[in-house]
This record gives structure tokens, sequence and C-alpha cells, in this order.
């Protein structure tokens, strides 16, 4: 898809025009509420005064099913506590916003800098490499890369940690989006005058990706880069779930949903809790991405395909 | 046809895909023969099942080998050890005993019933909803389908599950929670089975769908022939049936083109939420035995699915839209 570069006169006011949609500040102000949570999570955990590791065998019944109301939750244990260990899972799931937020963030930035690189080069060199690219990212786009991610982990070399693992390999497959844009816009912005112009002035390629291309493609950069974060926090709960993400003991909310399968019925609150926690930022991430785009891309305004 | 023409690039596909998987899984650890071994491994035993699976042969040769064993079958091990893995043969698993080809067949039936369903019912799902919510054109549909299809994105199909199951299994009593019957055992208690998966992952994907059958359906409507056929008296009914759905669902099969492979994830995540044994699980239990056979089988096997899927899809396209093949240009 070519999209066109806004004229400055329309996009003059996109933080204005965000601020004007509902439903990406309420998503903004998530992300913030969850970021500073995440930032803060020793702090908070430790207001409850509990951390994520320590077993209380005192606060689940001989089954291990945790003892009171709601799953255990008091004054003591605010979200109650996990079956079978009675750790805290107020302290699990304000720890696990960290865990998502490291993997999410990282494997974004990789996902972006493979995605810009791939597709600003194959926009600008075009030929036999853009035939090449375009065709890797067609077969990669339609793989079916949860399983291929889920059966690298058994290869993986023992002393490689296994949350870089996953962000090393969420964010090797997650560039082509991103790369397929950011193509389109550089074959647009090939055929600006500015653009055109340079060119003729003798600019060399470095000059030209560096000071004509990449100014121009920032904010479709800022807009992807948004939208791809959820789906990275996603797919490493979607491996934590699977037992073959984050191990234990290292708070994760896919894992403690995936946990959480054989307590459905005696303890749905641990299911709840992180549940929600996964949703809500994800929603809020989406919400945010959406009206950021309507922001900078005018095209898009009003229109929501 | 289409589909012929475009068969080399298809087979060219499969061969680069299963060449970086074979050098991935085979290639990269340092000693496949230790992974396929088992616990405990004695150098006796290492040595065995290194010539057992051929790893001790160059790496070119064991490709060879191994895409040989798909086209005709093959032989593992020697003498009275030795075991026939019949045509095609995706390996053999020296930790189960069993050949891959057969593991996969007994669990794929599983993943397919999850993934067709639920594919089936999301795009009529999506579909008619798009279709309904352009035909009855108003803001408050428009918002609300685009509010539903942004909270579709966001829930995690394993958190939606388990909920449908605390409610609809545990709570209501009304479905069951999980486990897997095969079709030719019941048919109904098959579909009894897979009902809660089946809309648990079709509802959270077809709000995507109703949303891009909308826009695409309120652009086609504005049309000039869609304007022809209604001046031609045609009925309302059979002008966005005939006329109107026929151009709305390309774009509709080109996006669900692209969401095969993560059709196949979802199925995979769905089947431990219901407790079904498909390839999901079959993998999942290789990877924490380290079974390098299987899990290359599985990988190897579910890329090969994706792509003839895709090969499908674009037969479809080309019914579709009587252009798509004509002109070589056009897509």
């Amino acid at each position: 898809m070519v999209v066109d570069i806004p004229p400055p006169e329309l996009a003059r006011h996109p933080l204005r025009q965000l601020a004007s949609d509902r439903w990406a500040v309420a998503g903004g102000a998530t992300i913030v509420v969850f970021l500073l949570i995440a930032l803060a999570a020793p702090l908070l955990s430790g207001l409850e005064g509990h951390d994520p590791y320590t077993y209380d065998l005192d606060a689940v019944s001989d089954t291990g099913a945790p003892l009171g109301f709601g799953g255990g939750i008091s004054v003591e244990h605010w979200f109650g506590v996990e079956p079978m260990t009675g750790r805290d899972l107020f302290a699990i799931v304000v720890h696990g916003a960290r865990t998502s937020f490291l993997v999410g963030f990282a494997a974004t930035a990789l996902a972006v800098l493979i995605g810009v690189a791939v597709g600003l080069t194959a926009g600008y060199l075009g030929g036999w490499y853009d035939r090449l690219v375009s065709r890797f990212i067609d077969v990669l786009f339609g793989f079916p890369w949860l399983v291929f991610v889920i059966a690298l982990g058994a290869i993986a070399p023992a002393d490689l940690p296994k949350q870089l693992l996953i962000i090393l390999v969420i964010g090797l497959f997650g560039w082509p989006g991103i790369a397929r844009v950011v193509r389109g816009q550089t074959l647009a912005l090939k055929q600006r005058t500015f653009v055109v112009a340079a060119t003729a002035l003798g600019a060399g390629p470095g000059h030209l990706l560096r000071h004509q291309y990449l100014p121009n493609l920032t904010s479709t950069i800022i807009v992807y880069s948004t939208m791809t974060i959820p789906g990275m926090i996603g797919a490493e709960a979607a491996l934590s779930f699977l037992g073959v993400g984050v191990p234990p003991p290292t708070p994760a909310w896919g894992r403690t949903i995936g946990d959480a399968v054989g307590w459905v019925q005696t303890d749905p609150m641990f299911l709840v809790f992180p549940g929600t926690a996964l949703f809500l930022i994800t929603l809020a991430f989406n919400l945010f991405g959406d009206g950021l785009r309507d922001a900078l891309d005018p095209r898009t305004r009003g229109l929501k395909r | 046809m289409t589909a012929l023409k475009r068969l080399p690039g298809v087979l060219g596909t499969l061969v680069v895909i299963s060449l970086l998987t074979f050098a991935v899984f085979y290639l990269l650890p340092a000693d496949p023969a230790q992974l396929s071994c088992g616990r405990p491994c004695t150098p006796d035993r290492l040595a065995q099942a290194s010539a057992f699976m051929g790893y001790d042969k160059p790496w070119f040769q064991q490709y060879l080998d191994f895409l040989g064993g798909i086209v005709t079958g093959r032989h593992f091990g020697a003498g009275r050890a030795a075991v026939d893995c019949a045509a095609p043969c995706f390996g053999w698993s020296f930790r189960l005993n069993a050949p891959v080809t057969r593991l996969l067949l007994d669990r794929a039936p599983v993943t397919f019933s999850i993934a067709g369903g639920a594919a089936l019912l999301w795009l009529v799902i999506g579909v008619g909803a798009g279709v309904l919510a352009a035909v009855r054109r108003g803001t408050a549909i428009d918002r609300s389908a685009m509010l539903l299809s942004t909270v579709g994105v966001s829930a995690p199909s394993y958190l939606v599950g388990l909920l449908g199951i605390l409610l609809f299994g545990f709570t209501l009593d009304m479905v069951p929670v999980g486990g897997y019957i095969p079709l030719a055992e019941s048919p109904v208690d098959w579909a009894w089975h897979l009902i809660l998966p089946w809309t648990v992952l079709a509802l959270l994907n077809a709000a995507v769908y109703a949303r891009l059958t909308r826009g695409q359906m309120i652009e086609v409507l504005g049309e000039d022939y869609i304007r022809t056929a209604r001046a031609k008296g045609l009925r309302e009914r059979r002008v966005i049936g005939r006329h109107g759905l026929r151009n709305v669902l390309i774009p509709v099969v080109t996006v669900f083109g692209l969401d095969l492979g993560t059709l196949l994830g979802g199925a995979v995540i769905t089947e431990r939420v219901f407790s079904m044994q498909g390839l999901g699980a079959l993998l999942i239990d290789a990877v924490g035995t380290v079974d390098l056979p299987v899990i290359v089988g599985v990988t190897l096997f579910s890329a090969l699915l994706v792509i003839v899927a895709n090969v499908l899809v674009d037969l479809v396209y080309s019914v579709l839209d009587p252009r798509v093949g004509k002109e070589t240009t056009s897509r």
C-alpha cells in the first residue's frame, strides 16, 4: 500500500487531535499508570508487606486451595494468594508488569530496528533486492510463527537467559509489518520533489536516507512502534501461558494465567487478577495506538477503516 | 490457471523453509544425537543413536535423506534394529520409537477441528455483521463495531476461553469444559466439545472482519455498477448479495490468507485451554523432552499446512475475482 505523506497544513496539530480523542487519552493514561506500577513494583509490594517469591503454606489448605474469601483476599493479601504455594498474588501481578514491559519494549525495539532498516533499503534500492525482501515479507506474514518460536526453545543454549531468548525470537518474527509500511512510504517519498532535487544536486545515499527519508518517516515509525508493543506483550504472555516463555520464579502474567487453568473452578480470582492486567494493558496500547495513527495520519482521520 | 503458475514459487518457498528449519534445528545445536538419545545417555547409546538417526553423515546428505524420506520413505538404523518409515516420512522419534508422520496424523484432526470450525464461524459472523452494519449504516453501529474489534484484538483468547469455561462450563453447566471426541466416534459429541473453543476464537477474530467488511461494503455500495443494478430494478437483497458481497469478499479473503498462521497459533493455544491433545500439545511435550525429530516434524508440517492453505485461498480468490490471473501484474 502506498501511503502519501500528508501536506503540512493538515498535520499541524497532531497533539491537539490526540488530546481530543477520549479513548486514546484513556489508553495513554492507563499506560502511564501501568508504567508507574512497574517502576514502583518493589515499593508497592513492600507497602503491602510481601514479595513475589516467598512461600506461605499457612495461607493455603491441605489441598493447596487458598484459604478465605476470593482466593484469600484480605488486608494481608490484597489480591489473595497463589494456590499450592501461598505466594502473594498482588506482588506477583505488580512485578509481572515489569516482565511484560521489559519484553514488550525490547522486542518492539528490535522489530522496529530491523523493520525500518529492511523497509527503507528495499524501498530506496529497489530492483532484485526489493523483490527478494518483499517475497520474504510475504512468506513471514502468513507464517505459523508461534509454532516456530515454541520449537526454538528446545535448541536454545542453556546459558542464554530465557527472557533474552524470547525478546530475540519474537523481535525477529515481528518486523515484517513495519518493514512493509516503511517500504511503501519510502517508495512514495522517492517521487517527492525535495528528494528528486536532493538527488539531482548529487546527494549521496547516506545523506538522502538520513536527512531526506528518515525525518519524513518519523511519525509512521512512532505510530507503528506503538501498535507493535501490545502484540509483543501478548506474544510473551502467550508463550509463558504455554509454559515455554518466562521461566519461574520470575513473575509473568501469562504464566500465572497458565497456572490458573487447573484452578478455574476452585479459585477463579487467581485467573481474574493477572488476566485483567494483561487485557487492560493490551487494550490501552491498542486504543492509544489507534488514536496516535488518526492524529499523525490525517488520511485515516474519522475514517477508521 | 493461477495455481499452476504459482506452483514453482510455492515449491521454492517450501524448499527454502525446509532447508532453513533443518539448518536451525540440526546444525545449531552442538550435538543433535545427544538430544535424541534420552537419559541416561551412555557413550555407547549416544553412538548408537547418532548412527541410527544418521547424524554421523554430512549435513547435506542428512537433508537430502530427510527430503527423500518425505517423497519415497526411508529406513533408520541397520540390521535387526532397522525400522521402516513409510512415505511420507517426516522423521523417526527415537524417544517414542514411532514414525513422526504417525504422531502428526494422530494429532492433526484435533487441531484441524478447532481451527476449521473457528475460521468458518468467524468468517460467517464477521462478514454477516459487517454487511448488516454497512446496510443499516449509523454512527452507533460504527462506533460499537470499532470499539468491539479493538476489545476483540486486545483480549487474549486463552483468557476469554478460561472465563468461558468458568461461566458456561462450571457455573451454568451448559457445555463440556474440555477434552476432544473424535468426529468418527460421535459427530454430535465432537461438535458439542468444540462449541466453546470455536465460539471464543470466532468472536475475538470476527470483530476485525466485521470492521473490514463494513468499510468495504460502504465503498462498494457507492460504485456505479451498484447504481446500475438498482436502476435495472433488481431487489435490494440481490443487489447486495450478488453484486456487493462478491466484491467485498475479495479483501476479506486476502486478509484471511494472512491470518492462517495466526489461526494455527490460536488453535495451539486453545488446545491447552480446553485440554485437547493436538499438534500444539505434541510440540510442547516434544520441547519438554527435547525430542528433536518430532519438533522438526511439527514445525515443517505446520509451515506446509499454511502454505498449502494459502494456495487454496488463492484459488478461491481467482474464482471471486475473474481479473486475477488474466493479467500477470494484477497483484
